[in-house]
This record gives C-alpha cells, sequence and structure tokens, in this order.
C-alpha cells in the first residue's frame, strides 16, 4: 500500500531534473493544448490529456509544456488538440483519441513532423 | 457524459473558471441506500440569484455550436433521469455547492468510471488550487488532500509527470482498498 511518504523519495530523484527544467531554454519550449470543455470532455478529452501526459514522462521530453484550455470553438471536431512549437507553427489535429496521442508524440513532438492525416485540414477527408 | 467522473471533472472546471483557490470532491456509494452522490463545492465567485436561475434551467443556451447541453444542466439532467436529485447553491464572492445523487440500480446511471484520472486532470491543469477529494463506500472511505502531498513535495510541483503518476496509482490502491469507484 502507498503511502503520501513515498512522495519524499521522488521529490529526492526529482530535484536536479527539476533544476534542470527551471534552466531550460524558453525557447525550445512545445506547447500541447487540450480542449477541455464541457463537449471537449463529453468527446473524450480527458484520456487524450492523460494520455499525452503519460507518453511525456515515459520518453522524459522535458521540453513539452501540457496544457489544457476551454472550448477550441468547434464541436463535431472534439476532441481537438493544438500542438504549438518553438517557432510558434501551431497544428490543430481533431477527432482526438489516445492512439492518435502516441503516434503524434513520436512523429511530431519527437521526430518533428506533423501528422497531416489527424489535422483540421484533413478532417472531413 | 459517459461517466460520471466526466461530469464531475468538467463541474470541477467552473470552479477553476470562478478562481476558486479550494475545491472539495466528495463520492459517495452506498449499495446499501442504493445511490451514488456527488458534491462539489468551491470557495470561488460564486453567482447571485438571478445567475444561478438561469445555469439550472436546462437546456437554455445561447449558443448553436454545441451538441450536447451545459455543464450544470446536463447534470442536472442525468441525476433526475435516474431518480436522483439535484441541487445548486451559490454566494457571491463566497462560493458554489453542487450536489446531484443517482439511484445506484437505475438502468440508465452512468457508471463512475476513471475517477482518479478526474482527480489527476484537475490537479495537473492548476497545480495551485488545494483539492481535497473524499471517497466513501459501505466498506470504508479515503481522503486525498494536496496541501498534505505538497507538504511532502516541497518546492516540487504537484504537476510533475512523475508526480502525476503516482497519485494516479495512489488513489486507485485506495479506491480498491475501499472497493470504490467500480460501480
Ligand atoms: N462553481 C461556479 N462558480 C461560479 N460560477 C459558476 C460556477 N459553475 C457555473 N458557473 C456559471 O454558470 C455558467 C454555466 O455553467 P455550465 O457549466 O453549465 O456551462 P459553461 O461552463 O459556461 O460551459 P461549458 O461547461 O460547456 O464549458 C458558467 O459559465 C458560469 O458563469
Ligand atoms: S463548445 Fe464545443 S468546441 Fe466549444
Ligand atoms: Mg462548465
Amino acid at each position: 500500500m502507498k503511502s503520501l511518504e513515498e512522495l519524499r523519495a521522488i521529490k529526492a530523484k526529482m530535484q536536479n531534473s527539476v533544476q534542470l527544467r527551471g534552466v531550460e531554454d524558453a525557447d525550445s519550449v512545445i506547447r500541447v493544448v487540450v480542449g477541455m470543455a464541457t463537449c471537449g470532455i463529453a468527446a473524450g478529452a480527458r484520456p487524450v490529456l492523460n494520455k499525452f501526459i503519460e507518453e511525456v514522462q515515459n520518453r522524459g521530453l522535458k521540453n513539452v509544456l501540457v496544457t489544457q484550455t476551454g472550448c477550441i470553438g468547434v464541436c463535431r471536431l472534439e476532441p481537438i488538440v493544438e500542438v504549438i512549437m518553438p517557432t510558434g507553427e501551431k497544428t490543430t489535429y481533431v477527432k482526438m483519441n489516445p492512439d492518435k496521442v502516441a503516434k503524434i508524440v513520436h512523429e511530431h513532438l519527437v521526430n518533428n513532423r506533423a501528422v497531416e492525416e489527424y489535422t483540421i485540414g484533413n478532417a472531413d477527408k | 457524459m459517459k461517466e460520471l467522473s466526466l461530469n464531475i471533472l468538467d463541474i470541477a472546471n467552473n470552479s477553476v473558471k470562478a478562481k476558486a483557490s479550494k475545491i472539495e470532491i466528495c463520492v459517495t456509494e452506498s449499495k446499501k441506500d442504493d445511490f451514488v452522490s456527488v458534491d462539489i463545492a468551491d470557495n470561488g465567485c460564486g453567482m447571485d440569484e438571478q445567475m444561478l436561475l438561469r445555469v439550472i434551467d436546462p437546456f437554455v443556451t445561447t449558443r448553436t455550436t454545441r451538441k450536447v447541453g451545459l455543464g450544470i444542466p446536463l447534470l442536472r439532467q442525468q441525476a433526475i433521469d435516474t431518480d436522483g436529485h439535484f441541487d445548486i447553491s451559490s454566494k457571491p464572492s463566497k462560493g458554489t455547492k453542487v450536489h446531484a445523487d443517482f439511484r445506484l440500480t437505475h438502468l440508465d446511471r452512468p457508471p463512475i468510471g476513471d475517477i482518479a484520472s478526474t482527480v489527476v486532470s484537475l490537479i495537473f491543469a492548476s497545480p495551485d488550487i488545494r483539492y481535497i477529494y473524499k471517497h466513501k463506500t459501505d466498506s470504508g472511505s479515503f481522503m486525498l488532500d494536496t496541501d498534505q502531498v505538497k507538504e511532502q513535495l516541497g518546492d516540487i510541483p504537484l504537476n510533475e509527470p512523475e508526480v502525476i503518476t503516482w497519485l494516479t496509482e495512489y488513489i486507485n490502491e485506495n479506491l480498491q482498498c475501499i472497493e470504490g469507484g467500480k460501480i
């Protein structure tokens, strides 16, 4: 059975890496924004958000910042995720699910190639 | 919503938007008394009476883009549809309380679902808010207070992925102990 004291061990282990993150160049941060308004949540945004958190941890991607926002504006395409590269270039992914997250993390966040087939531009094709 | 835990996430997000610094989430399951209840209380900006009347009016929305009702009417409808009750009270600058209960054995009652996921999503998104999550069942109760988590972590942020993963496991283990969240 886990107890809260175990967090101290995590703390000790993390202190160094957190400091690293602190000095990291803000210019290299990739932002992942998940739409979490009522319609996004109803469409499955929560497992999408959690999959991003999990993948980012498993791969140790220190330059990826996962955040959430309210309404992104196109209910029928929810769950919607925006990926904003350090250059400011923004890609909007629609009808997301955890499997798509795994692919986007690998192709886009790690290898810097947007996954065209999941983008809003391809939504109705 | 497919799971009550998704309604909880949605309603608690209202509290986040209302600039609450403390949000309490209480889930009670009772097979004995045949109900599941959800209580969400915050100390955010609250609403005046006029606004309160407007938000409980089901499916009155000025938006045309939605396929589902607004968060509050949706939860209210789901509670009423399963022979349950809904209640909301609020005071400007004091905070808001939302209560919903459902008949546990009603065929249309959504499952509680992945409540740990909901709680950690909330913590992840707004680590500065103090979350108090209580879960009661016929066989016991569990409580998580993020202030106690912070006490252990010191200056490590609550929303570090590693901490979030640990918290998910912690919640799930404790729920298992009280046989919670499975219905
Ligand atoms: N806890 C709260 N504190 C203060 N105001 C609230 C609270 N909950 C709801 N409100 C008010 O009631 C309105 C309606 O809430 P509701 O959840 O039904 O829809 P919404 O939050 O506006 O949109 P959505 O949930 O679909 O993203 C909110 O916009 C807000 O003004
Ligand atoms: S209300 Fe559906 S995307 Fe905003
Ligand atoms: Mg809402």
